[in-house]
């Protein structure tokens, strides 16, 4: 087709490089592009189907929206959700909002860092985590918690959070 | 017999998913006659999971801290028509729920959330009926100022008027738009009131609509939030099919519709400004006031903002009356107001009571009293925002004025309660650390100044405060105050303010003293043996990371500070209380 122009050819061969596939967001952008204000929506999506949003997929969404590159990153970068880089199989949220540093989360980030041998923001050598600490997850009432892709842990002892990634690694080990 | 189940996010963190899967297996494998339910959170989050069984005559037992397997012997029991005492919710509790005023969360951990039936057996949808088929727009807001209903969200603005605000406005197309985007850390009630009763929010919004005329209603939602967000989409998607949103609701050429916009991750977007660029897809920035967003909003067009709570508590004004809400609480504040207790509070959790009632009868009454009997010294209100109320001042009553004559603000409702393990200056540089991160950056003042403050705070709770930076301290936060874009800006330094107010000692202590009473600040604390109570059963030197502590068995050990990295390990496996923290 004639309107499709070389620099999205590209972008595509590039993204197909480092394993994104374009064609997934295809429905996204069918249904979101043509509806004004709906770039946070699209990178919400995108992100659910990549699981982060590469520099090349943000390019690639500025020119099937006609939205200006500076203006993606500009969102991409403002909003905690969003991540620039690949993150591990499993995403550990460390709460540090008030009732947790009251009741101690300064410690459970600290036993969680040890344990995994990584700081808040990286990812494990092997992939399987990667550690955020959170501002508030709205579990206040079972400070201080974690919570491991999407699901809660609370009443977090350091010796109970470190127990939490063993059995995750435990169940990885055997998986394998 | 029905076996309801309580999963709110809170329920579902303590396990309540696991009880049950262990209850519908139980169920299956013994051919039971029992249906099983969900509900959301009733507020009692210490005692989740909680379970409540319905007899066939509709008689209701709580029990509470259910397990997988406990679950099991309450099933028994209630067979044999008995009570599995053990699990029983405790009298004190029972009575505790008994004592609250729940309108905002009338229908929390009652009904069943994903069942737009079950909110429309409790009066659901009668309100919006009401108010189509008998009431004209100007009622419906002159009940509304009659309630005397103001902004749950923190500010604590006359709903009414800004309803009719947006009602005056010129133009045909208005937004109505729901803020739940709870961001202060320390509160939940949002989360609560959309996990548990969605529809009660629907209704508000639908009531909203129908007094300023308008056709279209966004719900901004925090992304933290995916249980919330399933549960607003299902009811948004049942009252659809009811007919309750659409083309022509009731029959009256009334038109109304919600979607909903999950936020990313940005503090700032409660602010209404910022929150109206986040649906337009930009960066959460906020912009100066006037235009208000009821003149000028959402696309330009006139749009009303208002939080979850306060929609929630509309449809039972309207079908109560404004006089009946307004004969709760103050002449200042009427009604109700939710709260999130948590911290060093023994009962945890949400809890609705009129205006009016003293903090003391808060912490000590619903909440219990303080985690392990310690000594209370503050709860904190209002977030970021807010400010540390110190313990003195606790019979102050809740009310928008007299919170705020504290310094500290009424807020969304977080109360997070400190004891005296908790140092205020690191509580202030906790709130600095997040405003600061949370900063937009769009005006110099708060974008710098928060930044400058943390560092000042910062340099405090590591033991290098200098002579003059309380001062110093106290001369940004007032410059922030007054010269902020917005309302994180204007609020920010208020932790600070509260606790310079309130615990000035605590900063001295630090600076001058080098020492932090609460035994928070690292730098400040050392930590010996005394030899008198000292065992020497060597637990302490196996344990510590730094091998400082030296000592031969049955001999007092003896900790050297120079290599001491002040972990706390020693003194968390000390069994005799040998080691000494100061």
């Amino acid at each position: 087709m004639s309107e499709i122009c070389n620099c999205v050819l590209e972008q595509e061969q590039a993204l197909a490089k480092i394993g994104i596939d374009t064609a997934l967001l295809e429905p996204v952008l069918k249904q979101y592009a043509p509806v004004k204000g709906s770039l946070i929506t699209i990178l919400q999506h995108a992100q659910d189907i990549y699981g982060y949003l590469p520099v090349e997929l943000l390019n690639y969404i500025s020119l099937k929206t006609g939205i200006k590159p500076a203006k993606i990153l500009g969102v991409a970068t403002f909003y905690a959700q969003f991540r620039l880089e690949p993150i591990g199989k499993y995403l550990v949220m460390v709460c540090q909002g008030t009732a947790c540093h009251v009741n101690g989360s300064e410690a459970i980030q600290a036993a969680v860092c040890e344990y995994l041998g990584i700081k808040d923001g990286q990812t494990t050598s092997d992939g399987l985590f990667s550690i955020k600490s959170v501002a508030c997850l709205g579990c206040c009432s079972l400070s201080p918690v974690m919570m491991i892709n999407g699901e809660a842990y609370g009443t977090l002892t350091p010796a109970k959070a470190t127990g939490i990634l063993a059995d995750i690694k435990a169940k990885e080990a055997q998986g394998r | 017999m029905k076996l309801i189940i309580g999963k709110g996010s809170c329920g579902i963190a303590a396990g309540a998913d696991k009880v049950s899967d262990a209850a519908e297996k139980y169920i299956a494998e013994n051919g039971f006659n029992i249906s099983t339910g969900v509900t959301g959170c009733i507020g009692m989050c210490y005692l989740e999971p909680i379970v409540d069984v319905y007899k066939d005559n509709g008689e209701k037992t709580t029990y509470v801290k259910v397990t997988a397997d406990s679950v099991k012997e309450i099933i028994d029991a209630e067979l044999e028509g008995k009570t599995a005492e053990k699990y029983l919710i405790p009298q004190e509790d029972k009575e505790s729920l008994a004592g609250q005023t729940r309108i905002a969360l009338r229908n929390c951990g009652l009904i069943n959330p994903e069942s737009i039936d079950e909110y429309m057996a409790k009066g659901g949808y009668k309100a919006i009926e009401k108010c189509v088929k008998t009431l004209k727009p100007e009622e419906v807001i002159e009940i509304i100022k009659t309630s005397g209903l103001a902004g749950r969200g923190g500010a604590g603005f006359p709903t009414w008027f800004k309803w009719n605000a947006a009602r005056s406005a010129p133009g045909n197309k208005k937004y109505t738009i729901c803020n739940a985007d709870e961001g202060d850390p320390g509160a939940f009630m949002d989360r609560a009131v959309i996990e548990g009763d969605p529809n009660s929010v629907i209704e508000g919004m639908l009531v909203g609509a129908y007094a300023m005329g308008s056709d279209e209603g966004v719900v901004y939602v925090r992304a933290e939030y995916p249980l919330a967000i399933k549960r607003l989409a299902n009811a948004i998607n049942q009252a659809r099919e009811k007919g309750m949103l659409g083309k022509n609701i009731f029959g009256t050429g009334f038109n109304f519709d919600i979607r909903i916009k999950a936020g990313a991750g940005a503090f700032v977007c409660g602010e209404e400004t910022a929150l109206i660029a986040s649906i337009e897809g930009e960066r959460g920035m906020p912009r100066l006031k006037p235009p208000f967003p009821a003149q000028k909003g959402f696309w330009q067009k006139p749009s009303n903002i208002n939080n979850v709570e306060t929609y929630a508590n509309v449809p039972w004004i309207i079908l109560n009356g404004g006089e009946k809400f307004a004969a709760m609480g103050t002449p200042d504040s009427k009604g109700t107001k939710v709260f999130a207790l948590t911290g060093k509070i023994k009962k945890g959790g949400l809890v609705e009571i009129p205006m009016g009632a003293t903090i003391n009868s808060v912490i000590f009454g619903v909440g219990g009293g303080i985690k392990n009997d310690r000594k209370v010294k503050a709860v904190q209100m209002g977030g970021p925002s807010g400010g540390c109320i110190p313990a003195e001042l606790f019979d102050t009553l809740i009310d928008y004025k007299k919170l705020g004559a504290t310094g500290a603000i009424m807020g969304s409702g977080g109360m997070v309660v400190m004891d005296e393990t908790t140092c205020m200056v690191d509580m202030a540089r906790f709130f600095l650390d997040f405003t600061c991160k949370e900063s937009c950056g769009k005006c110099i003042h708060c974008r710098v100044g928060t930044k400058r403050m943390l560092e000042i705070l910062t340099r405090i709770t590591e033991g290098k405060g200098k002579d003059g930076d309380i001062e110093l301290l106290e001369n940004l936060a007032n410059e922030i105050k007054s010269s902020a874009l917005c309302g994180l800006g204007q609020t920010a330094p208020n932790p600070v303010l509260t606790t310079l107010r309130y615990f000035r000692n605590e900063y001295e202590d630090h600076i001058y003293n080098h020492k932090c009473t609460a035994h928070q600040c690292k730098a400040l604390v050392t930590y010996s043996i005394d030899a008198e109570k000292c065992k020497g059963c060597t637990l302490c030197a196996r344990n510590c990371p730094a091998g400082a502590i030296s000592g031969s068995v049955k001999n007092p050990h003896v900790i050297d500070a120079t290599k001491c990295v002040k972990c706390g390990k020693c003194a968390s496996v000390c069994k005799f209380g040998a080691v000494v923290v100061d």
